[in-house]
């Protein structure tokens, strides 16, 4: 078991290295340093530009530059300094990765409540217009590009006038008491989660379908059904538990899709989220934050990945056996 | 052991579910309409109609007002009036304009040389047809929907044939020499595959000029889109190598003296065929959407160019959205575009190998 978890953690290592070989090699190759942005403002004074210079190494060899780099970065979470906000990188992708979170949770949320239970209801109702239905509603969701579903949203919200458009809090919510905020919060957060989690829920539910059905011609099944167990009992206590291990491996896959998703449903539906502060910071040119939210959310989509290994070890007693 | 799938396909030809071959039928009809957009737009991507922006998609009708047949005819419409805060048209009842087939209109270039004036429809001045109304500079959105065609959906196959080089180069390599020339490739792949893809086609598009002509932007996007997507296919070809290079009928051609450039070239990677057909049948949305996404996102094509991405632009407006819900349209296109790709490679894929493929699809 230990030795598991450690492989998995020494894995990340050269995945974590790549990631910001990628993005320090990617900042070298656009033109300039975000120093000639700053030199060209006469509010910063040309010794803190030299004190910056020094700070970063930029005036040294590039393998210097990289592993003073990767010391920042690492040690002290220090990931460049924004010059459209004046402040220090992290400080200025905090809130928005957080927002960005809350956002990619609710929309796993989504993603899982759905697809599971709509999973087992199709393959068990196998062939049947349930079971079509289902079928039909993932292709669907699986086609159906986000920017195009949270603008049908947004329409909806327009429309009806049930949900607000767009945003992440009401004006007022500063005035509310805690418990009001958070209702007001979960009311912007209900379209914007369901179309970043529309498309993660579809190809959940065909997968969790298609291994239930592998699952429901194995011989325990068979077993567990000639002992006389009730059919709600077969599935749920025998054939789900295993068709749900191929799952959880995509967990932290699908963590990709969900912020890729999440990209673009923040810029339409105007959530306060990373996409949206990347995107800013590359029409101003702002590497530094474009880059450290790169690096951040590689983080984790990494952290998700061994999350979900962790978890496989946890629910598969095979692959604890194997390493034992 | 069953035959590798392009034997066994070769061997009873093709059969495609009816949904699948729907679908190759509207994927042939919209890049054969892309292809031909000079001929079946009425009118060019970047003609601005001053007078008619937000104009609804123009009815065609068959009976006059006495409700007498004439043949397909639309109003001509006065200049749009505000009320209740949108635009609205009245048609001049007088202004009934007959829309033909095959009709005289702006000239083009065939393929950018023969020189023509031949549409596939108008109508007859002063009335115009907007099939899907227009935008807010009263461009006709049907013929930006079909000239945005040829950007959207040539992006998806150019990409998919460079990230194919790649990653047939790569992962085939990977998969033969083994060693650290897989360990190299794969981690390669691993680093690529552990950024969200979105940021990271962001972060490549950060490497050059946010503003730059649209010929040259088309291309960077198509070598964005391939650089951040090959390494999916990179893994999968390894996978595919790595499991025939120890097939027996490898192990005989190799019995018998074949080299491996020629065991690769002859019984390798025309195995893989079939298998590469599927993958890039369903690989073809990603780069659509990834088109659309950077467009969208405004900094990949420009106006006055039309791309499904940069049309759908103006519903970032609510305003826009909610009074003019045809500027939706372009959502439809691409919807119908990725549900098609989707359905097909399903379809190729249960035709081809039922079974290998459906364990290494994700």
């Amino acid at each position: 078991m230990r030795t598991v978890i450690l492989k998995r953690l020494l894995h990340l290592v050269p995945l974590l290295l790549g990631v910001s070989l990628l993005t320090f090699l990617v900042m070298h190759a656009a033109p300039g340093d975000y120093l000639d942005t700053m030199r060209a403002d006469p509010a910063v004074s040309p010794e803190a530009i030299e004190a910056m210079r020094t700070r970063f190494g930029l005036d040294q060899p590039l393998p210097l530059q990289y592993l003073s780099y990767l010391k920042n970065v690492f040690l002290r979470l220090d990931f460049g300094y924004s010059f459209a906000y004046h402040r220090p990188v992290f400080e200025v992708l905090a809130q928005g990765l957080l927002n960005t979170f809350v956002l990619a949770l609710a929309g796993s949320c989504v993603a899982w409540g759905l697809s599971i239970p709509l999973g087992i209801l199709s393959a068990v109702r196998h062939n049947t217009w349930v079971d079509r239905a289902c079928s039909f509603v993932a292709f669907v969701g699986l086609s159906v590009p986000e920017v195009f579903l949270a603008l049908l949203l947004l329409l909806f919200a327009a429309r009806t006038g049930w949900f607000p458009i767009g945003g992440m809090r009401s004006l007022d919510s500063d005035s509310l008491g805690w418990g009001r905020r958070a209702l007001d919060l979960l009311h912007h957060l209900v379209l914007p989660a369901l179309a970043v989690g529309l498309a993660p829920m579809a190809s959940r539910m065909r997968q969790m379908r298609a291994n239930l059905l592998d699952v429901l011609h194995a011989e325990y099944v068979t077993t567990a059904r000639a002992k006389g167990l009730p059919e709600s009992a077969v599935v749920l206590r025998h054939a789900v538990r295993n068709a749900l291990n191929p799952l959880i491996t995509l967990f932290g896959y699908s963590l990709g899709f969900l912020l890729t998703g999440s990209f673009l449903v923040e810029v339409v539906m105007g959530w306060p989220g990373l996409g949206r502060l990347t995107l800013t910071a590359l029409l101003q040119r702002d590497l530094y934050v474009v880059m450290g939210s790169v690096l951040l959310t590689s983080g984790v989509l990494v952290l998700g990945n061994l999350a979900a290994d962790l978890l496989l070890v946890l629910a598969d007693p095979r692959i604890r056996a194997e390493s034992a | 052991m069953s035959a590798p799938g392009g034997e066994r396909a070769a061997g009873r030809g093709l059969r495609l579910s009816l949904v699948a071959r729907v679908c190759a039928g509207v994927l042939a009809v919209l890049y054969l309409g892309a292809a031909g957009a000079d001929f079946l737009a009425p009118y060019p991507y970047d003609a601005l109609d001053a007078d008619h922006p937000f104009h609804p998609p123009t009815p065609i009708h068959l009976r006059d007002a006495a409700g007498r047949l004439r043949g397909p005819f639309v109003y001509a419409t006065d200049t749009g009036r505000l009320s209740g805060g949108r635009l609205e048209y009245r048609p001049r009842p007088a202004g009934r304009c007959p829309v033909r087939l095959l009709v005289r209109g702006e000239p083009y270039r065939w393929l950018g040389c023969v020189p023509s004036r031949l549409h596939l429809f108008g109508a007859e001045p002063p009335g115009r047809v907007y099939l899907l109304g227009t935008d807010q500079f009263g461009r006709d959105q049907f013929s930006r929907l079909v000239f945005g065609a040829r950007v959207s959906l040539s992006v998806g196959l150019v990409g998919v044939l460079i990230s194919f080089l790649l990653g047939m180069l790569v992962g085939g390599a990977a998969g033969y020499f083994g060693g650290w020339v897989d360990t190299l490739a794969m981690r390669s792949t691993e680093v690529i595959m552990s950024v969200p893809a979105l940021y990271l086609i962001l972060a490549l598009r950060a490497v050059f000029p946010i503003t730059l002509p649209s010929p040259q932007v088309y291309l960077l996007t198509v070598v964005i889109l391939a650089c951040v997507y090959w390494a999916s296919l990179a893994r999968v070809v390894r996978g595919m190598v790595l499991s025939l290079r120890t097939r027996e009928y490898v192990l005989a051609a190799r019995a018998v003296g074949a080299g491996p450039l020629r065991i690769l070239a002859r019984h390798v990677l025309p195995n893989t065929f079939s298998f590469l057909v599927v993958a890039a049948t369903v690989s073809v949305p990603g780069y659509i959407l990834g088109e659309v996404a950077l467009s969208y996102l405004g900094v990949g094509i420009q106006e006055p160019y039309a791309s499904w991405g940069n049309m759908l632009r103006q519903a970032q407006n609510v305003s826009y959205l909610q009074s003019y819900p045809w500027v939706l349209a372009p959502g439809v296109a691409i919807f119908v575009a990725v549900m098609a790709f989707n359905f097909l490679g399903d379809g190729l894929r249960d035709a081809l190998d039922p079974r290998r493929v459906a364990e290494a699809r994700r």
